[in-house]
């Protein structure tokens, strides 16, 4: 069969650093997903296939030190783990005793191409289990990569709390070249354990970044997650959550900043399998150039997952003639007694609140700053973590700098 | 609690008996060979004494469908259909008569006596409720097609007084082919998709309206369709051109007998709006949808699409969806003209086994376009019912707005509602708002009603249409009775 269609570029570099095993079969047999698979309808991976990647070369601790205070710096205090090229930095990471490292064993979501292809050529991650009631504080996962033309790198972690734990994971991603990042988390979330997750996506502007976050949530359990995306030329934080457990909560929250031709998709799955379960999602495009925003959220709703409330909410503000935004929110209810409702808006900045702040003295230039600011806060503001909620607003603040300059 | 769960009890009892429209007429039909083929297609335009440009448009378009993959991207499942497994071509065997009532087979004329259908003025009179209540009342032209045929046209004299051309397609091909040429298949192309190309190879009849420039088509239009024969596929093609500043409104309302096996209606409508035209096209639709245990029932995949291509040009859809075993359609705008309209009604219920998917397409081309899309979704029993439709901004709707309300009911715990809308858009001056919510019916609301003394069908019956209520009051007068009764015995037992 693979003999009468033709094997990519891409995926002939990825079958040879591959792993015997299903996922290694199911990449040769179904490739890169494109246009005609209805999750990938707005962002095919047809570019993606006309190079091969190699594995991308080690690189010393020096260097590794020297790019972790360029491209991260908000990790150099603190807890941190630290991947460079694909690879753990053991003189970069220090962990608190409250956490222990366990051993990987990620699942294979066969119906999910990221999923297939990290597990397929998987390289290294971690995993991290907190144990019950234990507060484990902030950790950074730092993942960089340099001299990055060509190279991919196939990162798979996983966090678990079990009952009553509490974790924030402060997940930076970023690097230099035309390289393609493929990260995978697994997260598990027990009986009252909290997991905050806050990504920052600040990769090279030649970059590829797809990403996958597997989380499952239990009783009383939270997963409350933010994701700012400001780098890659092509990206998809792909965002599976599974309510298990009744009065679990899910909170997939974002941010995308994009310019130039940036492309970055946003895909959630939220599936409500108990009743009682909440979920929100926020998710905000500002778009600059010909900046091309996607957003796709689906909230599934089982026949048991009585007194359901989800809610969605995708908002993209378009600041160029240029500049495109795709959105599909989805709802796909079984059950009687939901609250469930989403909405979007797509729209220029307002010329009557630009006016209102002229009319004030306020120069052109700060006016819309402003607005676009304002238009951040109702998405940024949900990060209740004062450090964190800096760290985002300094991001996002210099992006806008660098941007109108 | 009491209350919903004996209305969800009621829904269950629910039986095939409330489809009051299960009838079949015995009348005696002449059928084309079994099968789809050339020679099936041949046969079909030779009866229709088409020209053979007509004939070779056909053909054409079965050639694409054979190249065609049927699709299977929806979300309602359904065996497959063996295509070959069925008449694409059924006729009253008595020639129908046109010109006065009095020749139409009585068997025939009894039909649509039961249907209610206004097929004289008398009728018009006595079968709308509340007729008294009214002034004057403008009658309504019926064109009536039974199984493959359009059989009566009414109130054709008047119309052609006022410029308008309303008659059965098969018709206008004969003596209209310069309109037909030019028009059909230009908003939705031979080889659009698997069901419009099937269409458009052995459609066999459907109505046809022209109403040249400046003209408000002086009644309401009306077509009744009506499945009767037993495997029988319907396959009607309707086409309405409004010239610059004309007006008119279309009514579309169907049935079909109980059976136990599907059957399939395969329909396309055209639209056509050229500068400040408007369009209303309202359907009321409700093929038989099969018995509580989803047996039987039409599917009713129908391609509906409307083109503005004039300046300030409006196309309104509205359907009330309440009767098919599956029902596939996204009646469609495409904004072509600066300034043009397109709005989008809907309530869509499904009960039992019924399942719909049905939506909208707003396709903004020009600047300052509007589009507004209101969609009600009711689903009870075990149905399933899917809100799908795409509101595309393209780069030079500069100004162009939409805006969008999908809210779903569900009545019952063993049914499914769901919403898909792909929101596009390329132009920075474009702006879209889409919103949507799913609930049941609180118990908060039927506290209210039945403390009121409301019995808990009309309670629910007073909360279901007030639900739909932005979409019944866009109906033609006429419509709206029907629909609201419609509503009532589709959920009857929920709803009073």
């Amino acid at each position: 069969m693979s003999g009468a269609t033709a094997i990519s570029p891409a995926i002939e570099s990825f079958l040879s650093r591959a792993h015997q095993g299903e996922a290694r079969i199911l990449l040769e047999l179904q490739g890169l997903p494109q246009r005609r698979l209805e999750a990938w309808r707005y962002t095919p991976l047809r570019d993606l296939d006309k190079t091969g990647f190699a594995a991308p070369d080690a690189v010393s601790v020096d260097e590794a030190r020297a790019l972790l205070a360029r491209l991260a710096p908000e990790a150099l205090e603190g807890h941190r783990i630290v991947f460079v090229n694909g690879v753990a930095i053991a003189a970069l990471t220090s962990l608190p005793d409250t956490v222990e490292v366990t051993d990987l064993s990620v699942p294979l979501l066969a119906d999910r191409p990221l999923s297939v292809l990290n597990n397929a050529i998987q390289q290294q991650g971690i995993a991290l289990r907190v144990a019950a009631d234990v507060d484990a504080g902030q950790i950074a996962l730092v993942s960089l990569v340099t001299n990055g033309d060509q190279v991919s790198t196939h990162l798979a972690h996983q966090i678990t709390l079990d009952t009553g734990a509490k974790l924030t994971l402060l997940d930076i991603q970023s690097g230099e070249g035309a390289y393609l990042a493929n990260p995978s988390l697994t997260v598990s979330v027990a009986e009252k354990a909290h997991l905050t997750h806050l990504r920052v996506q600040q990769d090279s502007l030649e970059a590829t970044n797809l990403a996958l976050v597997n989380a499952r949530i239990a009783e009383h359990g939270t997963y409350d997650s933010f994701t700012l995306t400001l780098g890659a030329k092509l990206s998809r934080h792909e965002v599976l959550a599974h309510l298990g457990g009744k009065h679990a909560i899910v909170h997939v929250n974002a941010a995308q900043l994009l310019a130039g031709s940036q492309h970055a998709d946003l895909t959630s799955v939220i599936t409500h399998a108990a009743p009682d379960c909440n979920s929100r999602q926020t998710v905000k495009n500002v778009l600059m150039d010909a900046g091309h925003g996607v957003f796709q959220g689906k909230i599934y709703v089982d026949r048991i997952a009585q007194k359901t409330d989800g809610y969605q909410m995708n908002q993209a503000l378009l600041l160029s003639e240029k500049a495109q935004i795709d959105s599909k929110p989805e709802l796909e209810i079984y059950a009687d007694d939901v609250k469930c409702s989403h909405g979007a808006t797509v729209g220029a900045l307002d010329d009557e609140q630009l006016f209102y702040l002229r009319a004030r003295g306020i120069p052109h230039a700060e006016a819309r700053a402003i607005l676009v600011r304002a238009f951040l806060l109702d998405a940024l503001a949900l990060v209740t973590d004062e450090a964190a909620y800096a760290l985002l607003d300094r991001r996002v603040d210099a992006w806008w700098q660098k941007r109108e300059a | 609690m009491p209350a919903v769960t004996e209305t969800r009890e009621a829904v269950e009892t629910l039986g095939q008996s409330t489809y009051k429209w299960g009838f079949e007429t015995d009348i005696e039909m002449e059928f084309a060979p079994k099968g789809l083929s050339e020679e099936t297609i041949r046969f079909i335009s030779a009866r229709k004494q088409e020209p053979e440009w007509m004939l070779d448009w056909r053909l054409q378009a079965f050639r694409a469908w054979q190249s065609m993959e049927e699709p299977s991207w929806q979300k309602p499942e359904y065996p497959a259909i063996d295509y070959q497994d069925a008449f694409y071509f059924a006729e009253p065997k008595s020639k129908p008569g046109p010109k006065s009532l009095e020749e139409v087979d009585p068997e025939l004329l009894r039909t649509y006596e039961k249907l209610g259908i206004p097929l004289h003025e008398q009728a018009i009179l006595a079968g709308v409720e509340g007729a008294g209540e009214q002034e004057a009342r403008l009658p309504v032209a019926v064109d009536a097609v039974f199984d493959s045929v359009s059989v009566v046209t009414t109130f054709r004299k008047t119309l052609e007084e006022a410029g308008v051309i309303f008659c059965p397609i098969s018709d206008a091909i004969r003596e209209h082919p310069e309109l037909v040429k030019r028009y059909l298949g230009s908003v939705v192309p031979v080889s659009d998709n698997f069901f419009a190309a099937l269409n458009s190879a052995v459609f066999t009849d459907g109505s046809f309206v022209y109403v040249p420039e400046g003209v408000k088509c002086p009644m309401e239009l009306s077509t009744y369709f009506r499945i009767n024969a037993r495997n029988t596929g319907q396959f009607e093609r309707t086409l309405i051109i409004c010239e610059d500043r004309a007006t008119v409104s279309y009514l579309e309302g169907c049935t079909a007998p109980m059976r136990d096996e599907n059957q399939l209606h395969a329909a396309v409508v055209e639209l056509v709006a050229m500068n400040d035209a408007k369009i209303k096209y309202s359907t009321v639709q409700n093929w038989y949808p099969g018995d509580e245990n989803g047996k039987g029932g039409i599917y009713n995949f129908v391609t509906k699409r409307g083109a503005c291509r004039g300046r300030n040009a409006k196309i309104s859809w509205t359907q009330v969806e309440t009767g098919s075993a599956i029902t596939w359609k996204y009646p469609s705008c495409i904004l072509a003209g600066e300034g043009s309209v397109g709005e989008f009604y809907s309530v869509a219920v499904t009960n039992n086994r019924q399942q719909a998917d049905t939506g909208t397409k707003m396709i903004h081309l020009a600047p300052n376009t509007r589009s507004t899309i209101i969609a009600k979704t009711i689903s009870a029993g075990h149905s399933d019912s899917t809100y799908r439709g795409l509101v595309r901004m393209m780069p030079k709707a500069r100004g162009a707005r939409n805006f969008t309300q999908c809210d779903s009911l569900l009545i019952g715990d063993q049914c499914g509602a769901h919403t898909v809308p792909y929101i596009e858009n390329r132009n920075m001056t474009a702006r879209v708002e889409h919103e949507a919510t799913t609930s049941k019916i609180s118990e908060d609301q039927l506290f209210y009603c039945r403390s009121r003394g409301l019995s808990e069908e009309d309670a629910v019956g007073l909360i279901v249409n007030g639900f739909c209520k932005d979409v019944l009051k866009e109906l033609p007068m006429e419509f709206a009775v029907e629909a609201q009764k419609l509503l009532q015995l589709s959920l009857e037992g929920s709803v009073g």
